[in-house]
């Protein structure tokens, strides 16, 4: 079996009397898109949110690329190359598309101590930066304030970031919310063939999409993974349809 | 340079500045070289600021201890030099202003990142109440401490001196703080423009997203504010040598009060925001204080409604909404 | 004799501790209700040494001056926010710092106006004049014991104003959630107007009491600020609670670290030295205190939650 780049083991994460995370075992293979839904409240963010770092979990591991990340910062574990994408987008809204992707290609480069020289003459950093805005679609609105993007462009503008980082793992949260029903069809089909690049942990309420790209889907509830498997497995488990599925089985 | 409204008005505000007082010069009225060198040096201290307010959003109020420290390495090398006692292991003080310069941005910078290496682990209220009192213990020390002069301050018994000219000359002098302004400014256009500077002011605005690309705010904050307390001490060690004379006064908090209020009045981020706001400042005060005791009444007027009703100052009024790349 | 000296010191610092309470208390739970810092907080301390020092003048009664401290402070506050600080609250802390600092400058330049530059003075009342004697033979001043006690009834009413009354629930509701207690049918603006001037009413007492042990002027609301503002970052913004442990702790580490220090140094240098450097460093004690504590718990010992 190939070794998977994201391997999360035994997680547990309280909040006084409550357990947001309840022994979670996950993870994520190469060139797999693996779904987690879940019900509102079911400890998604939670769980997120240790994944890439800005909370610390009560016991369990993460492991990342080969390494044991569970102890490191925010930075430090995108620098080792996991990339994400925010519930509600995060960008710098002053700067314009093409300096937030060079803010992520300098920092992919490792160059952010250099004082002199102005990065709207460093070729190196646009040409790089617009190649990601480029395979995002968003070369004809490179040059605009980010903060004038549109909903499905910010998205867009985050997802070109991480690509920037030469992520070896996507950790998108909930990309299709806001999305008009054309948005949620192109950026589909745009997540279809990013998996080549690296795999993907999706996060995502919109169970169309989830169907679509997912080659396997975990499912969250009450801070624990009540099932994990194909698109055909979770459709036909008993306990995800009474838990969580329903009228969309 | 792209010539911009903005940078046509920075061009015009510049060159105001420096014909001042080569028109005192000719009209006899060394006073105003005078004031025009106060606008300078207060520019150049805000410019300072201008580096962690304007750029990394980092509200510091209490630059006033790296303007007085940069005032205090003035007095006490000149003290030493002119007693002829050795200063620390053996060093002597020293009468050249470049001297003095480079243990002031030296001093002032290494005490910003003492300071700053504590304040920044927090944010907000937090990071201004904090960079506050840390400059009010600056300022007890030297109240407290009366090796050089305790609260009554310490004299500079001549002017330094500056290889090759009479800083003594009031015009002189002015040239020589005017260049050093005009340096700061550069540099301060140099590093927002940079790799540096992009991840400073990405943490401004938003501090998450930095760290999600893999790059620490606290390293890149921490040295963004170094380099803003040296260059604020850097102007306090020439304020020093334009009144002959430190005290704690430079060290209060009126003064970091005041620092900010030069960014604002001037224009917030901008390049020529905290030369707009010292110019705006000194006039204020040469004006209001010719008419009335209570000028600072008015000031205060003045400041409350920019705040509440102007919030780009002068050169928001002038220029229009300030730009990024 | 060394004893008594060190239990009267003990005892200032307490007294400190507790005008610093007083200022806390008003900062933190402005802060806490409305998320606002108040720069001006100790111009409101200043208005009510002024108000009791001229009414105690007119009248003859350092008590009827001492209502009128809480009234003019309270009416002072009520209408700043009125005037100025209700259009801060949706504005950034950099607005705040600036609109506030020059509520500062007009305050401080209006009294000067009307009051002149000279200090004024205020006598302690002739209830509280004298002093008892204590432990060990030495004698303290009746007024600075009045301090303390009347510091500890005025915490014990705030904690029971806020534990429970209406008012207190309604600070409560602000201080966890903002726009709940909108929903709830609680009129915001009064509420906030009504915080202000509690605030306000609790820094124009500490001034009015002060006042009566130092002179009465311009400027005097600005040290006392600034200690009340390492008060609340030790303490934890928006925490009565930590208010009070911050402020006793800051009252007594600074009065007590400038009693011991130079009787400490004295032991390994010169007396003149000692009295030197132990001055400087009693001076920078509580701010390296804040800092150690900042060092391991940076949001103060009773971090608010929402803050």
């Amino acid at each position: 079996m190939v070794e998977p780049v994201l391997q999360i083991s035994n997680l547990v994460k309280n909040f006084g009397a409550l357990r947001a995370t309840d022994g979670v075992t996950l993870d994520l293979r190469p060139g797999e898109i693996h779904a987690l839904i879940g019900p509102n409240g079911a400890g998604k963010s939670t769980l997120i949110h240790q994944i890439c770092g800005t909370l610390r979990q009560d016991s369990g591991s993460i492991r990342f690329a080969g390494q044991d990340i569970g102890s490191l910062g925010v930075a430090d574990r995108a620098r080792l190359g996991l990339g994400r994408t925010f519930q509600v987008s995060s960008i710098a809204p002053d700067f314009s598309g093409l300096r937030n992707v060079m803010l992520a290609v300098q920092a992919k480069q490792g160059s952010s101590f250099r004082f002199f020289k102005p990065v709207m003459r460093d070729m190196s950093l646009i040409n790089t930066a617009m190649a990601m805005l480029e395979r995002v679609g968003l070369t004809a609105r490179a040059r605009i304030p980010a903060a004038e993007l549109s909903h499905g462009e910010r998205r867009q503008l985050e997802i070109a970031m991480a690509l920037a980082l030469g992520s070896k793992a996507f950790l998108l949260d909930e990309p299709m919310a806001g999305m008009g029903p054309e948005g949620s069809k192109s950026l589909t089909r745009f997540l279809d063939t990013l998996r080549q690049e690296a795999p993907i942990l999706l996060v995502e309420h919109d169970m169309d999409a989830v169907f679509a790209l997912a080659d396997r889907i975990s499912v969250l509830v009450y801070g624990r993974i009540i099932a994990t498997g194909t698109v055909e497995e979770i459709r036909r488990d008993p306990t995800v349809r009474t838990a969580y599925l329903g009228d969309h089985a | 340079m792209i010539l911009t409204r903005e940078n046509l008005i920075n061009f015009i505000l510049a060159a105001m500045l420096l014909a001042v007082p080569f028109a005192a010069n000719a009209l006899g009225q060394p006073f105003y070289s005078t004031l025009a060198t106060r606008i300078a040096i207060l520019a150049l201290a805000a410019t300072g600021l201008n580096l962690a307010l304007g750029l990394g959003g980092l509200v510091s109020f209490g630059h006033a201890a790296f303007f007085g420290i940069g005032g205090y390495v003035a007095g006490i090398l000149a003290a030493h030099a002119f007693s002829g006692d050795p200063l620390l292991f053996g060093l002597s003080g020293s009468k050249q202003m470049w001297v003095i310069w480079i243990v002031a941005v030296i001093v002032s910078g290494l005490v910003g990142l003492a300071i700053g290496a504590i304040s920044l682990r927090t944010s907000g209220v937090y990071f201004i109440m904090i960079t506050l009192a840390f400059a009010q213990m600056v300022y007890y020390f030297a109240i407290s401490w009366p090796a050089y002069g305790g609260e009554d301050g310490l004299s500079i018994l001549v002017r330094n001196q500056f290889p090759g000219v009479n800083t003594m000359r009031p015009l002189t002098f002015f040239l020589i703080c005017y260049v050093v302004l005009l340096l700061a400014l550069s540099l301060f256009a140099l590093i927002r423009a940079s790799r540096f500077g992009t991840a400073l002011q990405a943490a401004r605005q938003n501090e998450v997203r930095v760290a999600t690309v893999g790059i620490q705010p606290y390293r890149i904050r921490l040295t963004g504010f170094a380099i803003s307390a040296a260059v604020t001490g850097l102007a306090g060690a020439l304020f020093a040598d334009l009144n002959r004379f430190v005290s704690p006064s430079m060290l209060s908090w009126h003064m970091s009060g005041e620092l900010i209020v030069l960014i604002i009045l001037g224009g917030t981020g901008r390049l020529f925001g905290p030369l707009a706001g010292a110019a705006l400042y000194v006039i204020f005060e040469f004006a209001l204080g010719g008419l009335t005791e209570r000028w600072q009444f008015f000031l205060g007027l003045i400041l409350l409604v920019v705040v509440l009703f102007a919030r780009g100052g002068l050169l928001g009024l002038l220029a229009g909404k300030a730009k990024h790349g | 004799m060394t004893l008594a000296l060190a239990l009267e010191q003990l005892l200032n610092g307490l007294q400190l501790g507790v005008m610093l309470f007083l200022m806390a208390a008003g900062l933190t739970l402005i802060f806490g209700v409305m998320g606002l810092i108040n720069l001006a907080h100790g111009s409101l301390y200043m208005v009510g040494a002024f108000a009791c020092a001229t009414v105690a003048a007119w009248t003859g009664s350092f008590w009827i001056g001492l209502i009128a401290s809480l009234a003019a402070a309270a009416a002072a506050g009520a209408i700043v926010e009125l005037v100025v600080i209700r259009r801060l609250y949706d504005r950034d802390h950099l607005d705040q710092v600036l609109a506030t600092f020059a509520l500062i400058l007009m305050f401080s330049e209006g009294t000067r106006w009307l009051f002149g530059s000279f200090p004024l003075y205020l006598d302690i009342p002739p209830l509280l004049q004298g002093a008892v004697a204590l432990p060990g033979g030495t004698e303290y001043p009746v007024y600075r014991l009045a301090i303390i006690l009347a510091g500890a009834i005025v915490a014990f009413g705030l904690y029971l104003l806020i534990s429970r009354t209406r008012l207190g629930m309604r600070i409560r509701a602000g201080e966890s959630d903002r726009e709940m207690i909108g929903a709830l049918g609680v009129d915001i603006r009064t509420l906030y107007t009504v915080v202000f001037a509690l605030g306000a009413a609790l820094a124009g007492f500490a001034g009015a009491m002060v006042g009566a042990l130092q002179s009465v002027q311009v400027g005097m609301g600005e040290p006392v600020l600034i200690l009340a503002f390492v008060v609340i970052v030790i303490g934890g913004i928006g925490s009565i609670k930590g208010a009070l442990l911050g402020a006793l702790l800051v009252g007594v580490t600074d009065t007590m670290g400038r009693f011991l220090l130079p009787k400490i140094l004295a032991l390994f240098v010169a007396p003149a030295q000692a009295g030197m450097i132990g001055g400087a460093a009693a001076s920078m004690l509580i701010y390296i205190v804040m800092a150690v504590i900042l060092a391991v718990k940076p949001r103060g010992l009773f971090p608010a939650a929402h803050a």
